[in-house]
């Protein structure tokens, strides 16, 4: 065997795209026990202050992650059965609903900026304490999380041009493989965020 | 292997690949190679964090102001932490001895993910320009120490922003590194290698993967949070804004405590390996040194509060970090008896490697006693923020990780180099190093149990004799280190050639020539046997 030689391990491929996952649902936790210890010390700031959230717009954007997340596994089956322009369709599909969420996304934050609450603004800091810490965990969280969805979506967008191009195939498909857990763990840290900062009022 | 198939396969030194000179180093997606590019960056800012320890040694030599201003002392022992702390020990051992032999060791040909291993080495490189391009740009370097404790960190007015970053980049490399380690030893353990016929070296590099793993994010976020503090005024620690930090402190610790443990478990392997060979038996109790590597990773969680004694929380809380302070104690000590009665009956070769080896001894023991005193709730009020806290890491750390990784170099410097050092220059370094390391570190119990802060360029007068003292010793130790450094310098450009196994050691790395071939192995090796079976050695083997 020469050096040059590449091997090919997708069980290992796989095992470390899962130990990624944990070090993201960590680095995700450390705001989380943040998120915990505030709501704890200000029940009532986070109560009123979570009211002014869209909860229309939430409900949407979850609703377009789990779709998402659906047509991504779709894909990966698409693609394990041979068939090729399927897949292509359900990647692409994905693509374009963790798009909108971010559409959506930018539309929530742009409100909230248009009231004038953003992190250190005047009319923030004139607010409570309890008020200045939900937003300001508010627009880290989920740009912390919007950060991760467009990194899902770079990850995706290689996979797309893999297939496109036949180097993901119905017998080497880890890529894609991995790409759809990334994006699973996108949306299952949503399914979280959702609930703490639109429903628990 | 007859001596014809090593000649026909080009060692990692000199192999010529897709690209020339240094080029062929610094994307060279070889373990080996890697391993080498750590260790001399390491080395690089390992002599730079010493300089600046020697530094501030020179101003405590008497009381007042005697090199230094109070702003330059907080800045120097800072970016002696940060240095210390993030570029060297805490990636250290693993990326330097982990790289180049946890695929010789499991009988592999190179990791798990050879690119991302690069990308990983490329990530530290970035971190560590980032980090310490706060010393150039900007206002005044960082001076909250390496801590970065809350509210100071996004208050002071110096340039906290590249160190917090670079600090947070280097995290990506070490969780990079340890995804890395855990994969190549889940899939590529030469056949026959069962669990329990690793080595212990690997693992223990397992254990610190997944603390690297399981601990490293919650620092980033932290560090990003900070970030955010600073840039956003978001107020997650800030008290006028209704943040606590408190907080901060809590996850500070819980990454920065079992980052303790990152360093001093790989630490812990390098002697396991060592003890056996230089005794020439097996290691003592190979499964309780298993058992409490893992314990020790798993522990090490939940230990975070007694940094926080001090810092205000609950008696109950108090008492339960006490409590589990004490408990990781027990699976070190395991370590240490099964050590010792390694030792015990050897036929004990006393050579460089095992002169770190048995000191690293020592210091450990003095270092992991020095912690119970300072995890028992009664002392702990007493010696908190004093230099017995920086004479009980620096025994620990600066004993436990530097001694190991002096001793890991002695011993696997003719695997990597393929040269032989002088051993009487080293011995002499190493005698002048211990004793220079006792003379610097003992005098600061004695200092802080009297009552002097740490972290100050200035103390009163009744101090003054110890610290002379340990000024003195800090420069014997440098003179020590010296020694050490040069001699092995000349010794990887012109040193004699080094035999397949110098040592008669039995782990698998002295099984393929020195230096390595590409490949390392030119069959897999098929393994049958225990790790450390030297009672499969003949009278004359003993006797080499």
């Amino acid at each position: 065997m020469t050096p040059t030689e590449s091997h090919r391990d997708d069980v290992g491929a796989k095992i470390g795209m899962w130990l990624f996952i944990f070090t993201e649902l960590l680095l995700f936790g450390g705001l989380f026990i943040v998120y915990a210890v505030y709501r704890y010390k200000n029940p009532v700031a986070f109560h009123f202050a979570a009211e002014e959230l869209n909860r229309g717009m939430g409900i949407l954007n979850t609703i377009l992650l789990l779709i998402s997340s659906a047509t991504v596994a779709m894909s990966l089956t698409a693609v394990q059965l041979n068939e090729r322009g399927k897949s292509l369709i359900l990647i692409s599909i994905t693509l374009m609903l963790g798009v909108l969420f971010l559409v959506n996304k930018y539309i929530e934050w742009g409100d909230k900026w248009g009231h004038g609450i953003y992190p250190g603004s005047e009319k923030l800091l004139e607010l409570g304490h309890g008020e200045v810490l939900f937003f300001g965990l508010y627009f880290a969280m989920t740009g912390l999380h919007a950060l991760h969805i467009v990194i899902g979506l770079l990850i995706l967008t290689i996979a797309l041009f893999r297939v496109k191009r036949n180097r993901i195939t119905s017998s080497d498909y880890v890529l894609l493989e991995n790409g759809g857990l990334y994006w699973h763990m996108v949306d299952i840290v949503w399914i979280f965020l959702f609930p703490l900062f639109y429903l628990i009022v | 292997m007859s001596s014809e198939n090593h000649s026909c396969q080009s060692n990692y030194l000199t192999f010529k690949g897709k690209y020339a000179g240094v080029w062929g180093w610094l994307f060279s997606t070889d373990h080996k190679r890697i391993g080498i590019l750590y260790l001399y960056s390491i080395l690089s800012f390992f002599i730079a964090g010493a300089f600046l320890g020697l530094l501030m040694k020179l101003e405590l030599i008497a009381p007042g102001s005697t090199i230094m201003r109070a702003q330059t002392y907080n800045g120097f022992f800072t970016l002696h932490g940060i240095t210390m702390i993030f570029l060297i020990v805490i990636p250290g051992i693993p990326a330097v001895f982990g790289n180049f032999f946890l695929p010789l060791l499991i009988g592999a040909r190179d990791v798990a993910f050879p690119r991302l291993n690069l990308l990983s080495w490329w990530i530290y490189i970035l971190g560590a320009l980032v980090a310490l391009s706060s010393q150039f740009l900007g206002s005044d370097p960082p001076d909250t120490g390496w801590t970065f404790y809350a509210p100071y960190s996004f208050r002071t007015g110096t340039n906290m922003l590249p160190a917090v970053l670079g600090a947070f980049i280097l995290g990506f490399s070490s969780i990079l590194t340890g995804l890395n380690f855990i994969v190549t030893i889940h899939r590529l353990r030469a056949p026959g290698m069962t669990w329990l016929r690793m080595p212990l070296f690997p693992w223990s590099l397992y254990g610190t993967a997944w603390i690297q793993l399981l601990a490293t994010p919650i620092i980033g976020i932290t560090l990003l949070m900070v970030v955010a503090e600073r840039t956003l005024k978001i107020g997650f620690f800030d008290p006028t804004l209704g943040g606590d930090p408190v907080l901060y402190q809590h996850l500070f610790w819980i990454y920065s405590h079992p980052a303790v443990y990152i360093m001093i478990l790989p630490a812990m392997g390098i002697i396991s390996e060592l003890l056996p060979a230089f005794a020439r038996k097996p290691i003592f109790g190979y499964k309780a040194i298993v058992v409490s590597t893992l314990l020790i990773a798993f522990i090490g969680y939940f230990v975070w509060g007694h940094h926080m004694f001090t810092a205000g929380m609950s008696g109950t809380a108090q008492f339960a970090f006490s409590f589990l302070t004490f408990l990781v104690a027990i699976p070190s000590a395991v370590k240490v008896f099964n050590w010792l009665a390694t030792l015990y009956k050897g036929s004990i070769h006393i050579q460089t490697p095992f002169l770190w080896a048995a000191s690293f001894l020592f210091v450990f023991m003095i270092g992991g006693m020095s912690g119970l005193v300072l995890g028992a709730l009664a002392t702990n009020v007493h010696l908190h923020d004093t230099a017995f806290v920086v004479a009980h890491f620096h025994f620990i750390v600066f004993g436990g990780v530097g001694y190991a990784f002096m001793a890991g170099i002695h011993y696997w410097f003719p695997k990597m180099f393929g040269r032989m050092y002088d051993s009487g220059w080293a011995n002499t370094g190493w005698g002048l190093f211990f004793s220079g390391f006792l003379t610097l570190y003992f005098p600061m119990f004695i200092l802080g149990m009297k009552g002097m802060p740490r972290r100050y360029f200035d103390y009163l007068p009744e101090f003054h004799g110890l610290n002379v003292i340990s000024s003195l010793g800090a420069m014997l130790m440098l003179f020590g280190l010296a020694i050490v450094l040069i001699n092995l310098m000349r010794a990887a450009r012109r040193g004699a050639a080094a035999p397949d196994n110098p040592w008669g050691a039995l782990t698998l790395e002295w099984t393929v020539p020195s230096p390595p071939p590409v490949a390392n192995f030119i069959d897999i090796p098929t393994i049958v046997t225990h790790p450390y079976d030297y009672s499969i050695l003949q009278p004359k083997d003993l006797s080499k």
